[in-house]
This record gives C-alpha cells, structure tokens and sequence, in this order.
C-alpha cells in the first residue's frame, strides 16, 4: 500500500480569511452595491416629534420634484396582508411585536420614525425631494427618561404569563439575604444607549421578481429569519421569498431585526414596480435600528470577613419601546458565576417613547457584568482582599443556579494566563500607588461568560467535476470568519486542501441554519459542516464502488481523495476517478441537518473569559488611556486561531468603547439624540486601543458538539468594561459606576 | 441638500465679486465642514464659488514673520519645515485637530472659519438663534457639557471648535483680508466675535470678505511651548477643553514672556492675556502656573453639563505650562 503522506491539520490553523482577497480589493458585494436594471432609489423623511399624531402631510412638492416616481405614506401605502399590528400581541416572542408596520397609520411612536418614502431614479433626486416632504403633527407629551419613568416599570408579559419564563424574579435560598451580611454593599450602575455602529450602514435592495416573488439584497444576520418575516408580511409561501447577504460588514447585533426600513423598501418596490435600493444614513442608524439598551442596576452583596459570599440581590430595568417588549439577560451571570448560597435577581422594563432596542454585542450579559463585576471589586476591596483571590475563594465547580455540572470550566486557567500576561504580580492593591509622573496606574480585572447555544443547522455538499468540494449553507458571516472556519473544518473531515473547498453562505435558498448571533454560529453550522463532509465521503464510497470493488467494503473515513482520484487509504490499486464517479447517476450532492442532542439537559453549557486591564488616568486633565489589555478565553476547540483571536481583539476594543466612550445622548425636551453621527458618539480610534494580547484554553468541550467548540463572539466583550473601571479605581480611588468613564467624571 | 449654482474662478477679484454681489453665494475651500453644513440643511447657500483655483497656497518665509497662505493646506502647514522651526505651537496645534484624511482638505483659512460644533445647530429642527436668529438656544437648558463658560450671552453659549486658531491668537497672528473695498489687516484676537445679540454672526469679516493669508510674526517661542488637547479618545475628537501654552525661559528658568490660550471655552478662542502678565518674572515652577491658571479662571461661569470645565481649565493650564517648560 502506498502510504500518501497525511495532509496537514487544519483545525486550529492561523488560516488567512477565504474571502479576506475579496473584502480588500472591493471585489466582495455588499447589499447597497447590487445594481440591477431599472433600479430605483428610495430616501427615508422621518418623524420630528417624538409622540402624537401626523395631522397633515404636504407632499405635493416631492411629487412634483424631478426625478421622482413615488411618495408613500400611511396616506396611499397599499396594505399587506400579513398579520395586522393593531393590538401589541404579548404572546409574540420578543422583538416582533410590529416591527415591519411602517406607514400604517398616522401614530407617532419615537423621533425619526419614518412617516413617508421618497422612491426617485437617482439616490441624490429622492434625497433632495425627501426634504420638501411637509408634515404637520399633533403633538403628545413624550417620555424617554427611564429614571423618571422606573416607578412604572414592570415585569416583562412574557414572564407574566409564563411562571418558567426566564424573565421571572429569580431566588436561590433567602429573598435579599445580603442585607444581613457580615459586610455588605449597595451600589447602582448605569450604562447609557449605546448604538451598534458597525462600518457598513443598513441597506436593502428589495425586487418584486414576479407580483408573488420578492428577492432582498439585505443586510441581515440571518437570511432564513429575514425570509420568514417578509413572507409572513406579504402573506407568501417561504421558498417564493429570497434573502441574499452574501457579505456583511459587521453588524454586532443590529441586524437581527427586521426593521422598518426593510418594510419601507419592499413596500416601495411594490409601488413603482421597480427594484428600489434603500440605504440608511449614519444618522438614522442611531434612531431606527436598535441599540444597547439604557440599563439601571442595583447591585447589593454580601460577604464573610473571609471572603465568601453570602448573598448578591441584583435588579435591572432595562430601556424598551412601547411597542415591543424586548428583553436580554442582563442578569444571568449573577445567577451563575459565583457562589452564594443567597441570590435574588429582579427584571423589569421601563417602555419610552423611543424605536426598539436590540442586542448588541455581549448583549444583556455584558451590561450585567458591569454591575457583577465592578461589585465583585468594591466587595474585595471592602474585605481587603486581592480581587482575583476573592473571585477565587467564590468559583463555582458546578452551575449552581441549574444544579447541574459544567459541560467544560477552564476559568481558573484563563485567570492564570492572564494574570501572567498582564503581570497581576505588579499591582498594589492600594489605589494610586503606582505612578509615572502626572499618569496614575492601575490594574482592574472582568470576567464574562456566555451560554454554549447550538441549534440545528444543514449543509450541503457536492464534488465539482474540477474536484473543488461545494458547501452551502444560509448561514451569514458578519466578520468572524465562518467561510474560514467552515472550509478548514470540511478540508480535515474530507483530508484536502483548504483551497479545494468552497463554502457559500448569506443565501436563504441555501440549507437552513439559524441567524448569525448569541456566539452559535461555529457551534451549529460546525457540525453540519463535518457531517456533511463525512456523508459526501460515503456518497462517493458508493459511487466508487462501481468502478472498484475495493470501495464497497471501504469505510467511509478511509476514502480518499487526492489529485482528482479517489482512493482507499491512498491505495493506488484502488484509484478511481472524479470524473468516472460524476458519470454515476444521481450526483454527489448529499445535505446532512446536524441537531444538537440532549447534552443540555446533563450539563450547564458557557464559554468564560476574563479580562485584565492596565490603564494610565492623568491626574490633572483626567484623561483614562489603556495601556495594556490582556483577554484570555476559555471557548473549547479553537477552529482558526487568527480569526479567534481577530473576534477577540474586537471584543476588547468594543469594551474600550463601553467603558471610555460610547454614549447616544437623548435631550429629553426634545426626545431626540444630540449625538448623531461618528464625530460626537465616540468610538475607538487606533490610538486609543493597545495591541490587545489574546490567549486561549483551548480545550475541547466534548458535549457541546463533536468539534468541541464553545463560542467566542460575546464573551470577547463581556467583562471587559468593568476590567477598565475597575483599573481605574485601582489607578484613582474613584469608582465610576456610570459609563462612560470620561473626563469630567475623574476630575 | 438643496440645489445650488457653482462657479471656480480663477482671478480673486472674480471671486470677492460673486459673493459680495450675491447674498446667497459664499466662498468654498476644503469643503470639510460646509459641505456637512449643506447635507443637513444647516447651510443653504444657491451659490458656491470655488477658491481652490486662486493662487493662495504659498508659506512664505519672510524675515520676522511667517505668511501662510489661506489655501495652504492644514497638513502641508503643519509639516512645513519654517512652520515647525519658527512656529512649533502652530504645529502641534493643526496636528491636534481632526484627522489626517481631514487635515489634508482642510485650508488654513476655511480652519478659522468653521462653525461651531454645538448639537442644537446641527439639528435644523431643535431651536438655535446661530442657525435661526429668534428661536432660542437649545443648549442654554439643554445637553451643554461641550459648551462655552466664557463670553456667552443668553442668545448663544456654544463655543469655536478649532484648534489652530487657539495657537494662532496666543501667537499675535494677523488675518490679511481683501474684500469689495479693498485690502485690510484683522488682528486674530479680532477676527472672530462674541455672540452677544447677533449670534450667528461668527466673526468681523464684511459680506464678500476674503481671507488670502494669515501673518505669523517670530517671537521667542520656537521651544517651550504645548498645545494641550483634552479629549474623550485620543484622535479625531473635537476638544473638551484646549491650551496653547508658550514660554520663553531665561538660564535662571524665568520666565521672560509667555503665551496663553484657550480652546473649548468660549465663542472665540480665549487669549488669557492677564495670566500671561501674571507669569512674567517668575519662576517656570508648577505654583507659578497654579497661580496665572487662578488668574486665567476669574468670571468663568458653567451651566448644568459643564461644570468640569471650571476645574479641567486651570488643570489643563498647569499641565500645558508644564510640559511646556520640560521641553528640552
């Protein structure tokens, strides 16, 4: 037998991006840059009271103006006949309330929210005739103050009418038993709106193929739950409805909504009987397609003189709409991380008169954590404890919220590579005392997790007569690289070369997966991918079989294939080729679903990380600077260690952004943003993020999925936040509990 | 954005009559700010008259003084090797501001002349007396924590962005103007105005007024100078407060003279002539600076958001005059 030698494994590979060549060069479509025949272009007027009536719309100007084909209001916008918004049904899952309802009637809800739809034969005419639109409103009194309005918050419906609802008060052992520790504090922490920004703005191209069939060019991150909402609008059958995001520019959460302007330019398309190409500007971005909500916590814990902890009471009121009740889970990790015999949690929102929000990166475990985290701080400082010697005498060896053991936990050795790194050694735990000139130094500590979520997902996979292997899924990729992922896990399941394999994702007519969010892409689509791959392998066993014998008692594993031969074991005697398996009837296309099992409900499933910070706050002009960041993961098997780490980098600079910067300032007068576009809401610039140093664990998870992957996307963020605030205090003696940490607030 | 006419002459005089003939037109250079101003509505001029053709962009180096041209660029300005020799405060102040992709648009003169950044004259639909004279000031009772605590009036509190000119008016510059009745000179300190009851009018410059150059005379400040810049991130932000500071020391550390600026604080750039008075002949010691910081404060007032602002002016000062003294 002639032994091929083993190809190289890529599982673990710093692999360049796959598509990496096609986003540098602009060669990569993205969905404002589809450009079909006759296209027409629409241009958003939005609201410019926060509250009331529109009692007059004037748009005979932007009629009249050149160019224009089309003004669509509530006052001629042909109705569709999907499910009618009239009446908030609470028994709607979270954020679909009536998110697609767009000139339906004459109510105003937020500012901004779109009134009308400007549909012209250039994008510069609609715009131009968007501004001559006059509306006239009856105004009400708004509110978009969620502390004025806390007294009304309230449980979420969905837990109302559901008692095992997770949005329910939660109660581990005594109600609010830290009021009676031994040491104790009580402290409330604010993060304001935050809003996504991801680099590419939403846009959408929406082409009535037929008066039954719609194509979308979309920004989405998930083609099959943008597919579903549209069908159900128009009261189409799913497969008449194509989704097509074949490359998306970052997005952290933004997209996983179906927005109004996506109705907006559907419903346009219908109208001029044209494809109509919608593209938000960046100030839209901040008022109709989702944030981070504002969040209020009260965090109470207590503790023994020793340092365990003996109670934490955590409660939240997050921002939402009044006409969506969205919810996250802000306060999961408190119910988790830590033991306390004692825990109590209290969700609540408060409904403004503001567009709904959405997850965003980390989502509600993130804006948690600052809470958790920066009191895990106060508490180890109270008790004159090192604060990762605190966490330390608190870990948890199983969830003690579920009962249940970890699937995996190698949070102990993400806090020892980390404290190395940043050289935890160094810092004094008394605040202040370590100084370079006028610049305070100080070292602070996060730890964020987030659930192993895996759903099912299908892949096909097919041999090409050029003997590339064709994969596709409807999976999106909005920046961490799945195509890259995907090709290395199908070229060690198949044992070929990486540049033999195509995977083709952002398409709805593909085999269906879940939407790109909550860190569950890899976990899910993995499988799929490496069952697939193993299927095509027996597919062609089977095929092989006719030419040579020696396949049909071959196992599946021992098909190989190289050079446009298939062979058994790399036996040259068996050699078969490409070309005489395509002849067999039928094909080689096999698609394999991969679900996950019952894993679930034996282990309590979370990726963990944790964050070390060192940063330099200026004593005089109370300028906060990170000077070192180290994020150390614990995420099982790690698939491509370049674009891991490149997701974990990402993360970081994101929680710089939270904890320094980040803040969408509403004038409640007003109820409109005075931060409206990237030059007043700040983020990240190079210089304000050091080169972030990553380390991973890297051990697989055997319950998750065969592959071993846990999930990176959120934990990348989560934690990160309150590592800073927490260096800061270190750094300063001053404890920040409302981001962002600016200036004014050290001073 | 609403349709306009657009002409590029190429003579100056062509240029001063299209706008001082026309209400409507007004001069565009680098176009980083106007044209926002346009998108948005802010600005609506029918007609723009392109200067870039005129011959303005030379850096003149000329015995006493600096003349750099109003189309020279804010990048080309800032590498320039006279510039960084003779005039390292106006230097460090251009590389401050904006961003690289910016500054290699952005002309000296359109730099002056930018408007405020302030939120409420941004939104064509929230009051403001700058944008719309009578419609009252948003900020006043607003979000004002970028706002002015110096020379504002109740008409308008919203401060200059620029950050060249802070260094410019610490650095006795002189803004040479030809308009419709010929040439004249404008002191910088005298260039742009307080809002008192005519907030939107920026500065002192007639209708049809162009600026062709900014004068920059020598002086002994080609080594103990800074420009402070207080922000939120460490690039690309409009300053939450800003010091040009320069000294010229004796062997002793004396101080023999000094200048004083400050940025973010007011409608116009704020030249803190008595603190500098107060630091001629003292030590270059941090209580001296403690001291004129005090002196530069007196009848500064804050509003609801900017109070800071009363303690990160004269930290700002202390820490721009001592870096300004280190440097070696």
């Amino acid at each position: 037998m002639n032994e091929q030698p083993k190809p190289k494994k890529q599982i673990g590979a710093p692999l360049n991006r796959v598509d990496g060549h096609q986003k540098v060069t602009g060669a990569a479509t993205y969905s404002a840059e589809y450009q079909l025949p006759n296209m027409a272009y629409a241009v958003l007027v939005g609201s410019t009271v926060t509250k009331g009536r529109l009692t007059g719309l004037d748009t005979k100007a932007a009629e009249r103006a050149p160019g224009v084909l089309a003004v669509i209001s509530h006052l001629n916008a042909p109705k569709p006949p999907g499910p009618k918004p009239e009446g908030k049904d609470p028994s709607q899952p979270q954020t679909q309330g009536n998110p697609l309802q767009v000139f339906n009637d004459d109510k105003i809800r937020f500012n901004d929210q779109p009134i009308a739809v400007v549909v012209a034969d250039s994008w510069a005419r609609a715009r131009y005739a968007a501004g001559l639109v006059k509306a006239q409103y009856a105004k009400e009194k708004h509110e978009t103050n969620l502390e004025a309005n806390a007294d009304k918050a309230f449980l979420p419906t969905a837990a109302k009418k559901n008692p095992k609802h997770p949005m329910n008060d939660y109660q581990r052992g005594q109600v609010d038993a830290y009021k009676t520790g031994a040491v104790k504090l009580e402290a409330e922490y604010v993060i304001p709106t935050e809003v996504h920004h991801p680099m590419e703005l939403q846009a959408i191209t929406a082409h009535w193929e037929a008066p039954d069939r719609l194509t979308l060019y979309d920004k989405t991150q998930g083609t099959m739950a943008t597919r579903r909402d549209f069908a159900k609008q128009w009261g189409l059958p799913e497969e008449n409805v194509k989704v097509i995001a074949t490359y998306v520019g970052g997005a952290f959460g933004n997209a996983l909504h179906s927005w109004p302007h996506e109705a907006a330019a559907v419903l346009a398309a219908k109208v001029v009987n044209r494809p109509v190409k919608l593209m938000l500007t960046r100030e839209q971005m901040f008022t109709m397609v989702g944030y981070r909500p504002y969040t209020w916590q009260k965090l109470g814990m207590s503790a023994t003189p020793d340092g365990k902890i003996t109670g934490i009471t955590h409660e939240s009121i997050g921002q939402t709409s009044t006409y969506e009740e969205f919810t996250e889970a802000t306060l999961a990790q408190t119910r988790m991380m830590y033991q306390s015999p004692n825990v109590t949690t209290r969700y609540r929102l408060a409904a403004l008169d503001i567009g709904s929000p959405i997850w965003m990166r980390g989502p509600g475990e993130a804006t948690g954590a600052f809470a958790l985290e920066s009191a895990m701080d106060e508490m180890a400082y109270l008790l004159n404890i090192d604060p990762l010697e605190f966490r330390l005498r608190n870990y948890t060896e199983q969830d003690p919220e579920k009962n249940k053991p970890w699937s995996t936990k190698f949070l102990k050795e993400c806090y020892q590579l980390g404290a190395d790194r940043i050289g935890w050694s160094k810092r004094q735990l008394k605040p202040g005392a370590l100084r370079d000139g006028d610049w305070l130094i100080g070292y602070g500590m996060g730890v964020g997790t987030f659930g192993a979520h895996r759903g099912a997902a299908t892949v096909s996979a097919q041999l090409l007569p050029n003997g590339t292997v064709l994969l596709q899924c409807a999976t999106t990729d909005i920046g961490p690289g799945t195509g890259t992922a995907m090709t290395q896990i199908a070229a060690d399941t198949l044992g070929i070369s990486p540049d033999k394999i195509r995977f083709e994702l952002g398409n709805s007519s593909f085999p269906k997966a879940g939407t790109q969010g909550g860190s569950s892409t890899v976990n899910s689509v993995g499988p799929a991918t490496q069952e697939a791959c193993l299927a095509l392998k027996d597919k062609l066993r089977t095929l092989a079989a006719a030419s040579n014998p020696a396949f049909t008692s071959a196992r599946k594993e021992d098909v190989t294939m190289q050079d446009g031969y298939l062979t058994v074991g790399g036996n040259k005697d068996t050699r078969v080729s490409y070309a005489d398996v395509l002849k067999q009837a039928g094909g080689t296309t096999v698609m394999v679903e991969a679900k996950p099992g019952g894993e679930g409900q034996k282990y309590s499933m979370y990726s963990f990380s944790v964050h070390f910070a060192e940063v330099r706050v200026h004593q005089l002009t109370g300028e906060v600077r990170v000077s070192k960041l180290v994020s150390c993961a614990d995420a099982g098997t790690i698939v491509n260690e370049k674009t891991a780490g490149n997701q974990m980098k990402g993360g970081a600079v994101g929680g710089i952004g939270m904890a320094l910067m980040e803040h969408a300032l509403l004038d409640d007068r007003f109820g409109r943003y005075v931060t409206k576009d990237l030059a007043d809401y700040h983020v990240p610039v190079h210089a304000d993020s050091p080169a972030v140093e990553v380390a991973f664990v890297n051990q697989p998870d055997p319950h998750v999925n065969a592959l071993g992957t846990k999930g990176i996307g959120e934990i990348a963020i989560i934690g990160v936040a309150p590592a800073i605030a927490n260096a800061v205090f270190n750094a300063t003696g001053k404890r920040i509990r409302e981001l962002p940490i600016t200036p004014d607030k050290l001073i | 954005m609403n349709q306009f006419q657009y002409v590029r002459p190429t003579k100056q005089q062509a240029a001063i009559d299209a706008v001082a003939k026309d209400a409507t037109a007004t001069f565009i250079a680098g176009g980083t700010n106007l044209v926002d101003l346009m998108k948005r509505g802010v600005m609506t001029p029918q007609k723009l008259v392109d200067i870039n053709r005129l011959p303005l962009t030379r850096i003149d180096a000329d015995p006493g003084k600096l003349r750099i041209g109003a189309l020279a660029l804010n990048s080309t300005v800032a590498d320039d090797k006279q510039v960084r020799e003779r005039q390292p405060l106006l230097a460090l102040a251009l590389n401050a501001g904006a961003s690289a992709q910016l500054r290699n648009m952005a002309t000296v003169g359109g730099n002056m002349l930018q408007r405020t950044r302030c939120s409420y004259f941004y939104d064509t639909t929230m009051p403001c007396n700058k944008r719309e004279p009578g419609t009252g000031c948003g900020a006043l009772e607003g979000i004002n924590r970028m706002h002015a605590i110096f020379g504002f009036s109740d008409k308008c509190i919203a401060v200059h962005p620029s950050d060249m000119s802070v260094a410019l008016v610490a650095l006795d510059a002189t803004v040479q103007v030809s308009g419709p009745k010929g040439n004249r000179s404008i002191p910088f300190a005298e260039l742009h105005r307080l809002p008192g009851d005519m907030p939107q009018k920026d500065t002192t410059l007639e209708p049809g007024e162009l600026i062709t150059a900014v004068d920059v005379p020598d002086g002994p400040f080609t080594k103990h100078v800074h420009y402070q810049k207080v922000r939120e991130r460490a690039s690309y932000a409009f300053a939450l407060l800003s010091v040009a500071a320069a000294l010229d020391l004796d062997s002793n550390n004396n101080i023999k003279a000094a200048r004083l600026a400050m940025g973010g604080v007011a409608h116009k750039p704020w030249r803190l002539t008595a603190a500098e008075q107060a630091l001629v002949g003292k030590p270059a010691t941090e209580e001296s600076f403690r001291q004129a910081a005090a002196i530069a404060m007196q009848g500064a007032k804050a509003f609801q958001h900017n109070a800071y602002k009363l303690k990160l002016g004269p930290n700002t000062i202390i820490q721009a005059l001592k870096t300004a003294a280190s440097v070696a």
